[in-house]
């Protein structure tokens, strides 16, 4: 059994077992409490992110794998290629459009849902629906309500007159319609974390501060711009750029209701290097391509830290 | 409440309010709305374009779903996905939970910029790793293979897990292990019987959220395994079903449904609870 010694003025359980020298001891405890996981992550996201680069800087096909080193040739080859500026621009397009209506769409939102009501929960459950139910899922339901034949979005506007009796838009497989109708998908797929975000960020305003703006005679806007926007900044900072890099980095949309098309009109980076480096088995013009949001990452994480910093010292 | 002047300026505002949530209501569900009609509809009424698309012309119909059942592979998609996410969260617990707790009262200085280090794996998205991951599941011999996403989730759902537990492990206050430790516990000890059983809502919070995250997961699976039998729920019904030889919309949308709705739900409840943690992690304990 456990006996009873006495350590330095603290009582432990000394178990008997050389074990008990790590259990006992916080500073070989907390290491080795967290090393497993560290090094699962670093096994798994750090090393696939140096072959990533290792990758791009070599000829590697699924067909051959041997390593040749041949720099920057590859990253040339892809710039000089039409379709890489369409996925730039694409992916640049695709990700501040949907991410400025998103921002705004969620605080609308979250100022509507800030208040209780009767039939709250029920109301906000249907809102969170696309956020809580498997994504590639619900986008399949929005694939057929923008069918090229059957579409019921298509249906009702012509009902309602909206649209004329000859009028019907082929929402996937027109250009630009393509690329609104992806943004519009993804607007509604990030819309209701973005609100959840936002009303998190409501509820860690201080209610005294916002009484006091009142007492002060401030009106519903001007503590809407004066007082609950700034004091939520830090975690709408956040929150935006995680967004932006999630939606720069999200193929499953665009996988499923366009694949990239029509005539690359919706086609993204990632969705570009799955083509090229899966499909087409080019691994290295593969990693490359996808290695084109690298800078992006970099720019949030800096970002991220710098705000961190901030937070830290006020 | 507080009674209000009842004006038409109030009507006015009530009527705005919930007119403006209605309208996000209808667009949020609406994707889910069609899949449940569609799922019952006859395919005499779903293709017949004179037909008003959003009530039934005839007869509610279970084939779709009976086709669903027998003639696609949907149940094994769904024990699949079962299966990696049971392995997956078990995983995720055993190597998270350890290293939450200890990155909250044993860290200190270097726990802080492991923490940061957690939080900007989630900059790394799984878009820009997985054309080396599939090099490195076919280094280790498990392409095609449902245990190639057993081995790599949890690389993107122990960080989240950490971070969440962070957040619950910080609003317990460090008294409880201390009062432990004078009773003669070490301090594993006393995050085994003291900590963890008073945690296991942050836990269960845990559970839930990884198995979302599993069931959500796209890319990897797509593009790790090939064999029809071996997709998760969320891979399989958009790539047998949906680019497959024929659109069969109404086993499709049964399919989407089904698989969405228990998830959706158990997570609804969940949410206020995820974020929470997830904030609670930013704070500094």
């Amino acid at each position: 059994m456990d006996s009873l010694q006495e350590h330095g003025g603290k009582s432990v359980i000394n178990r008997g077992g050389r074990l008990s020298f790590f259990f006992d001891n916080e500073k070989f405890l907390g290491p080795i409490m967290i090393a497993p996981a560290v090094i699962y992550v670093l096994a798994l996201v750090g090393y696939p992110l140096i072959l990533a680069f290792a990758y791009s800087l070599s000829d590697i096909t699924v067909g051959s794998v041997d390593y040749n080193f041949v720099g920057l040739s590859t990253f040339r080859s892809i710039i000089e290629e039409p379709e890489f500026r369409i996925a730039l621009k694409n992916t640049i397009l695709f990700t501040f459009v949907s991410m400025a209506i998103v921002v705004v769409l969620a605080k609308i939102l979250a100022l509507l849902l800030v208040k209780d009501f009767k039939g709250k929960f029920f109301v906000r459950a249907l809102i969170l629906m696309p956020y809580v139910a498997p994504i590639s899922l619900g986008v399949i339901g929005w694939l057929w309500m923008l069918d090229s034949i059957y579409s019921p979005i298509n249906w009702l506007l012509q009902r309602t007159g909206l649209f004329g009796p000859d009028f019907w838009p082929m929402w996937l497989g027109t250009p630009g319609l393509a690329m609104a109708s992806i943004i519009t998908v993804h607007v509604w797929r990030m819309l209701p974390l973005a609100m959840i975000i936002m009303l998190a960020g409501l509820a860690s305003i201080p209610k005294d501060i916002q009484d006091a703006a009142l007492v002060d005679g401030a009106g519903y806007f001007r503590r809407l711009f004066q007082v609950t926007i700034p004091m939520m900044l830090p975690i709408m900072l956040v929150a935006v750029l995680f967004g932006i890099v999630f939606t720069a980095t999200d193929i499953i949309i665009i996988l499923v209701l366009t694949r990239g098309g029509p005539y690359d009109s919706t086609q993204v980076l990632v969705s570009q290097a799955f083509y090229i480096g899966i499909d087409a088995g080019d691994l290295a013009g593969g990693a490359a391509t996808a290695l084109f949001l690298f800078p992006l990452l970099l720019a949030v994480a800096i970002l991220m830290l710098k705000i961190a910093r901030r937070s830290e010292v006020t | 409440m507080v009674e209000e002047k009842k004006g038409v300026k109030w009507i006015f505002l009530k009527f705005a309010h919930f007119g403006t949530l209605a309208i996000f209501a209808f667009f949020a569900s609406l994707p889910f709305l069609w899949m449940l009609i569609t799922t019952f509809k006859q395919d005499a009424d779903l293709y017949n374009r004179a037909n008003n698309p959003f009530i039934f012309n005839m007869a509610p119909t279970l084939s779709h779903i009976e086709y669903l059942f027998t003639e696609t592979q949907f149940v094994q998609w769904l024990i699949n996905t079962a299966f990696v996410g049971v392995l997956v969260v078990a995983i995720t617990l055993v190597l998270a939970i350890p290293a939450g707790y200890s990155l909250v009262r044993l860290g200190g200085r270097w726990g802080e910029a492991i923490g940061i280090g957690i939080f900007l794996t989630y900059l790394i998205a799984p878009t820009i790793l997985f054309i080396p991951m599939s090099r490195v599941v076919a280094t280790v011999g498990l392409q095609d293979s449902l245990w190639s996403l057993v081995l790599v989730f949890p690389s993107f759902t122990i960080p989240f897990a950490i971070w969440l537990l962070m957040g619950f492990f910080k609003a317990i206050p460090p008294d409880l292990e201390e009062a432990a430790m004078i009773d003669g516990y070490s301090r594993f000890g006393a995050f085994i019987r003291m900590v963890l059983p008073i945690s296991t809502s942050g836990i269960l919070t845990v559970v839930i959220f990884s198995f979302t995250l599993v069931v959500q997961e796209y890319i990897y699976t797509l593009t790790f395994v090939t064999a029809a039998s071996k997709y998760t729920v969320s891979v399989g019904v958009p790539t047998f079903l949906v680019h497959g030889d024929v659109y069969n919309w109404g086993g499709l949308m049964a399919g989407c449904l089904i698989a969405s709705l228990p998830i959706a739900i158990v997570y609804n409840f969940f949410v206020d609870r995820f974020i929470g943690g997830l904030t609670m992690g930013a704070v500094k304990g």
